[in-house]
């Protein structure tokens, strides 16, 4: 009753085109943004800021580029954490080296060079496909990371290879404490994720699909695939190269490339499995899940530490629940938490009347 | 909605939404003692019994004492990893918790200490890193709240390559000699190389260095490479977790000496050896306290926590390395809380005031054998100017199945790593734009 789009009628392309093509769905996007802007900075503790939010919001981030990439350009890939690394170290060299560049345009600019990368192994893309592909970008994240540690020019000669971020200070202001950071965090990650929902519904987007779907027809209909696949190499990577850097700069404060290992490249690629492939809202979903549940439940095991349970075996349960949490999701909906919130969007168009 | 989405969403909802902002509740009068661990990851093995010590020892302290001076000591664990992204949120969690906060946090890694200093320089709460951590924390006037304490990797590098030149017959017989050095390839494999570049030039020897990629469970190629290529007189061995007990297999595999292979502190305990079997006979390594349970206070640890069943781990591990490591981390930790206690009384303190402690910790050989731990806590004293306390070194060697010290308290080289130390914390504040205090004038 409330969620009915009976009586919205488009009466020029403009508006059929729409981000949000729903009435409710641009109200609930505004007020989710007005909430999160700025009721969350006002009510949370330093604890859920720092340590829930702001990676949570990175994770959604880093989510969608690989989302971009594999699930809507179909390009499995295993080198995000590679592409987060890129944009991390070049964020560093940028701030550390131009000592007048803003750090904000720094993060955009480590983006590029992470663009960049990603176009260089997007390449073999043009003749190897599924599987053959993830082994080639597996190699990027196996080659980023072992030229951060070996070529110590990009640790500006550190001796221990672990390097700490520098302040954050643009406009004069230092971004400091918890909220600042993570109203800086989520207005970048918001921009990111608005820009991404838009271009999966332009030209762009929707050759992506058409790529993902059959190549060769793709190409029949005169959409370029090399253009194409590069194309979706750099975005995704753009993502991941913004994400890398906000992780080591607002997240972590320090920058190193066991940071960014194989483990979390798995860690983003099942966040858009559970999340759900192809879709801007499932990249949130998934980084919810795959961030926030371990957290839970570590808190909700150290609750019991005190009554008598062996630490050990409280403390190994977080993985044991977490990964029936997974078996279970991925039975009941394998296509992903984003589509149980479109199962439910069906639901409420006809409630209270199901037919 | 059928009853299936229904469900899920419930149990979704009720999964994330609870847990996350539960808190425990400390009664007025404790000190809050956070403890950040891993049970679980690739480095659980060793991560349990160190806190293990800990812990034990805090309980000793509360049933045989009654806390220090009085006041109760409580804790809580809180699960790492070993990765430094938990690090961060464990410390969030528990920088608050308690009636004055978090007293301290050792946050037992490399890695896991960079991701917490600035955070914790902020809050004013001391990080302790025993052993371990970011070496040129060393110089006090620049991080206040840092602590490498007893030794650091660069001293302890000193006394090893010393240890190398007695087995020699001299440090002057070093020239000429070749040294493999077999890194962990990562932060803290890496902490060492200038300061074992410097050695190299002083005394003429050769290093080149072996990375191993983490977890470091493949080193087929690097030994065969040392044994058969490069013929090393000696191999540093700077492993952490199952890379040890790989490194020690492999050596054994090509003929490699095993007595010929120094191992760090963290390379040198029974969950590197035993794994290795006969392989790890005459294997050496460091260490900054003593083996065995041969010392009052693991005598008492055994008495009021072990013995009455309240032991955080098994009652075998008493006595191992790694235990005993955390029966000195306690030792270290709860007597910087009973110096602070000294100056501002006894009650809880916050972190800004256990700082103190830490600045004026004078373990003497009295103050040891006070403590019950003559043999196990070398002796060291700590300043505003020096935060490490240039503890000796011992070394041991794995002989028929247990660790046995093979040599007394071998004195660091300070005269090379202090001048490294201050340059490195001059770049950092540089960097950092910190101004650093003036030792002179703090007491």
């Amino acid at each position: 009753m409330l969620y009915r789009e009976a009586g919205q009628f488009k009466s020029s392309y403009r508006s059929d085109q729409a981000i949000f093509p729903i009435f409710q769905d641009r109200i609930g996007v505004i007020i989710i943004l007005l909430f999160a802007f700025l009721v969350i900075p006002m009510i949370s503790s330093e604890y859920m800021l720092r340590s829930i939010f702001i990676p949570f919001l990175i994770f959604s981030l880093a989510a969608i580029g690989l989302n971009i990439l594999t699930g809507y350009a179909g390009q499995l890939s295993l080198g995000t954490a590679g592409f987060m690394a890129v944009g991390a170290f070049a964020a560093y060299n940028l701030v550390i080296r131009l000592e007048w560049m803003n750090f904000i345009v720094a993060f955009a600019v480590a983006g590029v060079v992470a663009a960049a990368v990603g176009i260089v192994f997007g390449l073999p893309s043009l003749r190897i496909k599924g599987f053959y592909l993830a082994v080639v970008t597996l190699a990027a994240q196996f080659f980023i990371e072992w030229l951060f540690t070996a070529v110590p020019w990009f640790t500006n000669y550190s001796s221990s290879g672990v390097i700490s971020a520098p302040p954050l200070i643009a406009f004069g202001y230092e971004f400091e404490s918890a909220q600042s950071r993570y109203v800086l965090t989520l207005a970048i990650v918001a921009v990111l994720a608005l820009l991404a929902k838009n271009m999966v519904r332009t030209t762009t987007g929707r050759a992506w699909m058409a790529i993902r779907d059959m190549d060769i027809a793709a190409e029949i209909i005169g959409i370029r695939p090399l253009w194409t696949k590069l194309q979706a190499f750099a975005i995704s990577s753009f993502y991941c190269g913004v994400a890398g850097a906000l992780w080591a700069f607002v997240y972590l404060g320090t920058v190193e490339p066991q940071a960014f290992d194989i483990n979390r490249s798995f860690e983003i690629l099942f966040m858009i499995i559970i999340g759900g492939l192809g879709s801007i809202l499932g990249s949130f979903l998934g980084a919810a899940f795959i961030v926030l549940l371990p957290i839970a439940l570590n808190n909700a095991a150290s609750l019991f530490t005190g009554s008598g349970l062996p630490a050990d075996i409280v403390t190994n349960f977080e993985l044991i629940i977490f990964g029936l949490l997974i078996i279970f999701f991925l039975i009941v909906e394998p296509h992903g938490l984003a589509r149980l919130w479109q199962i439910g969007k069906e639901k409420l168009r006809l409630w209270p009347f199901p037919y | 909605m059928n009853v299936k989405q229904l469900a899920l969403g419930a149990v979704a909802a009720a999964v994330l939404a609870s847990p996350l902002t539960a808190e425990k509740v400390f009664a007025a009068g404790e000190q809050f003692v956070p403890v950040t661990l891993y049970r679980t990851g690739p480095y659980a093995n060793t991560g349990e019994p160190l806190m293990g010590g800990y812990m034990d020892y805090m309980r000793m302290i509360n049933a045989r004492d009654g806390g220090v001076n009085g006041v109760k000591l409580v804790y809580e664990e809180c699960e790492t990893g070993y990765k430094p992204d938990r690090m961060v949120e464990c410390y969030q969690r528990l920088k608050n918790q308690g009636e004055t906060g978090a007293g301290m946090f050792n946050p037992l890694g490399t890695g896991l200490t960079y991701a917490v200093i600035e955070d914790a320089t902020k809050d004013k709460i001391p990080v302790i890193t025993i052993g371990y951590g970011r070496t040129d924390a060393t110089d006090g006037s620049v991080w206040k709240y840092v602590f490498p304490l007893i030794t650091n990797y660069w001293s302890q590098n000193t006394a090893k390559i010393k240890f190398i030149g007695q087995r020699e017959g001299g440090m002057e017989n070093l020239k000429g000699k070749k040294i493999a050095y077999v890194i962990h390839d990562s932060a803290y494999g890496k902490e060492t190389q200038p300061v074992i570049a410097e050695q190299a030039k002083k005394y003429g020897f050769e290093v080149k260095t072996f990375p191993v990629a983490h977890p470091g469970l493949d080193q087929k190629a690097v030994w065969l490479q040392i044994a058969r290529q490069y013929k090393p007189d000696w191999v540093i061995l700077r492993g952490w977790g199952v890379m040890n007990q790989t490194s020690i297999k492999e050596a054994a595999r090509v003929g490699f000496p095993r007595d010929k292979i120094v191992g760090v502190w963290w390379s040198g305990s029974e969950q590197d050896t035993v794994p290795a079997g006969a392989a790890a006979e005459g294997y050496i390594s460091a260490n900054f306290h003593g083996p065995g349970t041969d010392y009052p206070v693991i005598q008492d640890v055994l008495k009021y926590v072990q013995d009455a069943g309240k032991g955080t781990v098994d009652k075998s591990e008493v006595g191992t390395i790694m235990y005993n490591r955390g029966v000195v981390y306690g030792i270290v930790n709860i007597e910087a809380i009973r110096v602070a206690q000294g100056k501002f009384g006894n009650k809880p303190l916050t972190g800004e005031q256990i700082q103190w402690g830490f600045e004026h910790l004078d373990f003497t050989p009295e103050r040891i054998a006070e403590l019950g731990a003559t043999g196990l806590v070398p002796p060291f004293k700590t300043s505003c100017f020096d935060h490490e306390g240039q503890a000796p070194v011992k070394f041991q060697q794995w002989q028929d199945g247990k660790w046995v010290a093979i040599t007394d308290w071998i004195e660091t080289d300070q005269a090379m790593v202090r001048p490294m130390v201050e340059a490195s914390a001059k770049k950092y504040a540089a960097e950092k734009g910190i101004t650093p205090r003036n030792c002179a004038t703090e007491n």
